[in-house]
């Protein structure tokens, strides 16, 4: 495996949340301890449900907020605790994709001016080199030409979100973070932007950090996957092996609930009982023992740490016993 | 008796003379007891189409029909009035997003209750009891103490068991539940799609679920309606649907499934988008996206009919092996 363009050791990012007039903050540990590396050309897939971290963990890959503890490299480089202009250089390596292709587009600004404008900020091109470069990216994505001053109402979502891609592409960035690029998106359009995705991958040769919490897409398009509960990991491996034997209880649960198209691979469902709990107050012990089926007192006291397990890493105490 | 019928809905939107069409010829029967899929991409008109039956398309939406009945009453014969007594008792709904559906200012119990009131009066006592038996039923823990919580004290699934439990309020014989576990979690929508199951089943209702997700429909529906650009496209039994889709644009949004394309390393994706108000081809409004157009496609419309089972509106449905039929 080539050298990583992206490494992250036990990142973690905790909120003080003030809970009323009088009484102490409290503290939410939005993410907790999450480690990876990634190479160029691979595709990370982080997976959990709302409020697990996964957008937390987006926002401290792409620089736009300083974790309060843990290294992030980029390329060699920890960012993690950097200067503000280091991090700023910095950020010219790593570039997002939004969710949401109707609130991440600047509704005043023609699809030439939102696509120069991260080379005005962070490069000394000529305005005439930086159109050629528009131009040039919004050809890879496929966009065509005269939508060059065309305003972003004018577009459906599958495009909007093209040139969302474009956007992030304009810096030549080693890494691409995408939260949750498809969910707003109809199968149809879905299927368009995904494969435009996993082409411009073998093209440009960057590495994906691929945020959704759709299971069937994850495991279309990702080299490795990340389990999160409650800011914390719970699993970590392969893609391929993740699938077809999942370790953690909340990793079968959720490949479990995910609905099936084919009859034949609609498992026995156990519905998972309850409800996520509230990051403010998490349960003592494994996170995730509230809603387990295989959970015992030692779950409820003591928690698990991720362990390497069968190739990959899972954090449960019973991985001999269930897996 | 079917429980409902509609026959040939159209729900019109913009100018008299230049009219814009939602929903466009839907033709549709569910049975007491049956579960239907409606199926389509935004801008398909499913919801628009559920609306309609509730009779919630404002001026200047326009609503016309052939023929749309609940139990053999035709529904828009009806008064406002008589309508009222119909649509939130006998048909009931279920919105998409239960956190905006659900009124912020007044406590879960008021609103439940409310419904009860407006159709089954009885005592207010009676009436708390009866919420608090909803509440129980649709696995809501302490309910007694929620009725008295606010929307914002609930989390999304808790929401949307409470949505369900005002919708059940009152008996009906038809839910109509617009993409119910859009906005929900993985976990929380195999909870809720259990629940709404096992209440279509206890109650015999009769379930429209309008959905987007295919695999939802594979796991919950008997039949299912395809929609495409306001017009059904296809309909059918489930089981067959999926294994030998009729018309191109099933077979391309079944195909567009990564879970359809394992092992390949590109998703099957239909080009372009839905057609809009602007640019509704003259023959097959599929035509334009379609693998199979012929010049026919380009120039005639076709009609929806019956073909192997199932109806569908092509000119050359697709057989058993994805083959365009003369």
């Amino acid at each position: 495996m080539s050298t990583p363009v992206m490494e992250a050791q036990e990142l973690r990012r905790y909120y003080s949340v003030p809970r009323g007039l009088m009484k102490p903050h409290a503290t939410v540990k939005a993410l907790d301890g999450v480690s990876f590396t990634l190479a160029p050309r691979r595709t990370l897939a982080v997976v959990g449900e709302s409020g697990c971290g996964k957008s937390t963990l987006a926002r401290q890959l792409t620089l736009i907020e300083a974790p309060s503890s843990g290294a992030l490299k980029l390329d060699g480089k920890d960012y993690a605790q950097a200067s503000e202009h280091e991090r700023k250089l910095g950020r010219r390596q790593v570039q997002i994709v939004f969710q949401n292709p109707y609130g991440s587009l600047n509704p005043r600004k023609k699809i030439g001016s939102i696509l120069s404008e991260p080379l005005e900020i962070n490069t000394d091109l000529d305005k005439a080199a930086r159109e050629a470069r528009v131009r040039e990216i919004m050809a890879k994505v496929g966009l065509r030409p005269e939508f060059y001053d065309r305003y972003p109402h004018m577009f459906s979502g599958g495009q909007r979100q093209r040139i969302a891609i474009a956007r992030a592409l304009m810096l030549q960035p080693k890494v691409v973070v995408a939260d949750e690029p498809v969910s707003a998106l109809d199968v149809s359009i879905q299927a368009q932007v995904l494969n435009l995705l996993m082409d411009l991958q073998d093209e440009l040769g960057m590495a994906y950090v691929f945020i959704s919490h759709d299971l069937a897409v994850v495991h279309h398009i990702a080299d490795e996957i990340l389990v999160m509960y409650l800011g914390r990991p719970v699993e970590q491996g392969d893609a391929d092996a993740v699938f077809a034997r999942p370790l953690h209880p909340y990793t079968r649960a959720l490949l479990a609930a995910a609905p099936k198209l084919d009859p034949a691979a609609r498992a026995e469902r156990a519905v998972l009982k309850g409800e996520l709990p509230s990051p403010l107050n998490p349960p003592a012990g494994c996170a995730f023992h509230t809603r387990c089926p295989f959970a015992d007192a030692r779950c409820g006291q003591e928690r698990p740490e991720m362990r390497p397990f069968a190739g990959r890493m899972a954090a449960c105490h019973h991985l001999e016993r269930i897996g | 008796m079917a429980l409902l019928e509609i026959e040939n809905l159209t729900v019109e939107f913009g100018k008299e003379d230049a009219p814009f069409r939602a929903v466009d010829g839907v033709d549709l029967t569910v049975e007491r007891g049956d579960v239907v899929g409606i199926v389509g991409e935004s801008g398909s008109g499913k919801s628009v189409t559920s609306l309609a039956l509730m009779g919630l398309i404002d001026f200047p939406g326009r609503v016309k029909a052939k023929r749309l009945a609940f139990e053999g009453q035709d529904l828009l014969a009806l008064s406002d009035k008589a309508r009222r007594k119909i649509v939130g008792k006998d048909i009931a709904m279920i919105f998409q997003d239960p956190m905006t559906s659900l009124n912020p200012c007044y406590t879960v119990g008021f609103q439940i209750m409310e419904a009860l009131a407006v159709h089954e009066g009885g005592t207010k006592s009676s009436r708390r009891a009866r919420a608090k038996e909803l509440l129980e039923q649709v696995g809501i823990p302490d309910p007694a103490s929620r009725l008295d919580a606010y929307p914002h004290q609930l989390s999304g699934g808790m929401s949307q068991r409470v949505m369900i439990a005002m919708a059940i309020a009152c008996n009906p014989s038809l839910l109509i539940a617009d993409e119910p576990t859009t906005a929900l979690d993985v976990t929380i929508q195999a909870q809720i799609m259990e629940l709404l199951r096992e209440l279509q089943r206890r109650n015999r209702m009769g379930l429209m679920l309008i959905t987007h997700d295919l695999a939802v429909v594979a796991e919950s529906c008997q039949r299912i309606v395809v929609m495409y650009a306001g017009q059904v496209v296809e309909s059918g039994a489930v089981s067959e649907v999926f294994a030998a889709p009729k018309h191109p644009y099933t077979a391309a949004l079944l195909a567009a499934l990564p879970e359809r394309s394992h092992g390949q390393p590109r998703l099957a994706s239909l080009p372009g988008v839905v057609p809009g108000q602007y640019d509704r081809p003259r023959g097959c409004l599929l035509s334009p996206r379609c693998p199979h157009a012929a010049e026919r496609c380009r120039a005639e419309q076709p009609r929806l009919r019956a073909f192997g089972g199932g109806t569908v509106r092509c000119h050359t449905p697709l057989d058993a092996a994805g083959r365009p039929t003369a």
